[in-house]
């Protein structure tokens, strides 16, 4: 499925699960959307000082645009390249909407959906696995995921762009841990209201 | 004073003393005075300022000269895990624009403070803080100890006082310096227009720790490191009513109150076991 480079590691995340993984500087990681429209939550950390991590705001400032496209280069909370966008099927990618959890679902849809799986629960038990917690969780990137700002501020997530077999491709520029919830999301349109599986392929150059 | 003013122990005493006197344009009030005045503070360009503000205090954050540049973090006082989440205030309130009216929303689901009134032209919730390696880049001596100090490593001194530390320094909001998104996504800066007096009232709407950095925008476009100080004051106040017009503006508020107040009912429990008002 991918375009070069030999596989290091292959591997399908089931609808709504949490999964993470240390990618080396100089491999890609590439994201499929399996069956279309399935937000991919995402966060990163360098491997050696977890301290460092993705920062949205400074990936959002340096490019000078709140869009992930193909050529962005996610930055870190000190500035420093930690991947690279180097191919995306997708038009674009949010990293302004955060991620859901059972709390902010509370206020966005009522209090009853409180006891509804979260993208943030899933986070956090990848977190706690590798020696991280509530504290780590910053805002995050959310492949496939639509959310436009207009003109007068207003700002939602909606019906998505992506499409089944649609991908995004990232190349390491440091070692990485790479920290995915698939998002389980079913009262807003950002998985088409049906969390789906996403596969995840390690390459290394040939 | 010469240099043989502080050879002995006793003249570096006086040396020490006389300094006191000194009325500095960037200054603290401390105590600040009246028993309702909780914080009265001048913050000069580069520099920082955190307090602890009880549920219902009123923080008044004023640009006296105009060109003042604010990066906000904000924490439950008793909770410091919990703490501004800038996606969930943006995403939850269905507007990337902070102004009147708007929540500061926790990553818990709940309200740290409203902003009740603001004068200002607007503010920014998307952007970076500054961190050593842009500011020297942009201006060179980034450091805390140089020419143009950084608001990372401002706010890693800062929460490093209050026990946390660098992870704790999350997305910031960025006041007085208003952004623009274009509808493919880019950035405007709408920064440059002087604002002499703009002020932002904040509630807080339960027991928070403030850390705030004063330094210029990122996108700032000027070449030279360039902020004007900021007026903090903060007094005591009642806590939003139940019929408060924040609360009732939108079911987003609603609920973020209620989240609020079932919170602040085991916290009063906590606190009548410990004896403490």
């Amino acid at each position: 499925m991918t375009g070069s480079g030999r596989v290091v590691h292959e591997e399908t995340v089931e609808a709504r699960a949490p999964w993470s993984h240390v990618v080396l500087a100089g491999q890609s990681l590439r994201i499929v959307d399996l069956e279309g429209n399935q937000a991919v939550d995402f966060l990163l950390y360098a491997a050696d000082d977890p301290v460092e991590r993705y920062s949205a705001a400074d990936t959002m400032s340096a490019q000078g645009n709140v869009y992930l496209t193909t050529g962005s280069v996610l930055r870190s909370n000190e500035g420093n390249p930690m991947m690279t966008l180097t191919a995306s099927t997708v038009e674009r990618h949010d990293t302004v909407g955060g991620a859901c959890s059972r709390e902010s679902n509370s206020l966005r849809y009522g209090h009853h959906t409180n006891h509804q799986h979260a993208c943030v629960d899933n986070f956090l038990l990848e977190h706690v696995s590798r020696d991280m917690g509530k504290r780590d969780m910053v805002a995050n990137i959310n492949f496939f995921m639509n959310v436009p700002v207009e003109p007068d501020g207003s700002l939602g997530i909606v019906d998505g762009i992506s499409a089944p077999g649609l991908y995004v491709e990232l190349r390491a520029e440091m070692d990485v841990i790479v920290v995915v919830s698939n998002c389980p999301q079913i009262n807003n349109p950002c998985n088409g209201f049906a969390p789906s599986p996403v596969r995840m392929i390690v390459t290394e150059p040939a | 004073m010469s240099a043989s003013d502080t050879a002995t122990t006793h003249g570096a005493r006086d040396h020490a003393r006389a300094q006191a006197a000194a009325v500095e344009r960037f200054s603290r009030t401390v105590p600040a005075g009246d028993p309702e005045v909780l914080w009265r503070e001048t913050v000069e360009g580069g520099n920082y300022a955190t307090r602890v503000l009880p549920r219902g205090a009123r923080l008044t954050l004023r640009d006296p000269e105009g060109d003042t540049s604010v990066q906000l973090l904000v924490f439950n006082h008793h909770h410091r895990a919990e703490r501004l989440n800038v996606p969930d205030t943006v995403k939850v309130q269905w507007q990337a624009y902070l102004g009147a009216g708007r929540l500061l929303l926790s990553d818990m689901g709940r309200v740290l403070m409203s902003v009740e009134a603001d004068s200002s032209a607007g503010h920014d919730t998307f952007n970076a803080m500054s961190n050593r390696a842009w500011n020297d880049a942009k201006y060179g001596g980034g450091a805390v100890h140089a020419s143009a100090p950084n608001a990372r490593d401002r706010f890693a001194v800062a929460l490093a006082k209050e026990g946390l530390g660098r992870r704790d320094i999350g997305a910031s909001v960025n006041l007085f310096k208003p952004v623009f998104v274009e509808p493919d996504g880019s950035f405007t800066w709408r920064g440059s227009t002087p604002q002499p007096g703009a002020a932002v009232v904040l509630r807080a709407d339960m027991d928070v720790l403030v850390a705030l950095t004063v330094t210029p925008h990122v996108l700032d476009p000027r070449p030279r490191y360039t902020v004007s100080p900021l007026e903090i004051s903060a007094v005591t106040g009642l806590p939003a009513a139940a019929d408060d017009p924040i609360r009732m503006a939108t079911p987003e508020a609603g609920r973020a109150f209620e989240n609020t107040d079932d919170w602040l009912l085991t916290r009063r429990l906590h606190t009548d076991e410990q004896g403490a008002s």
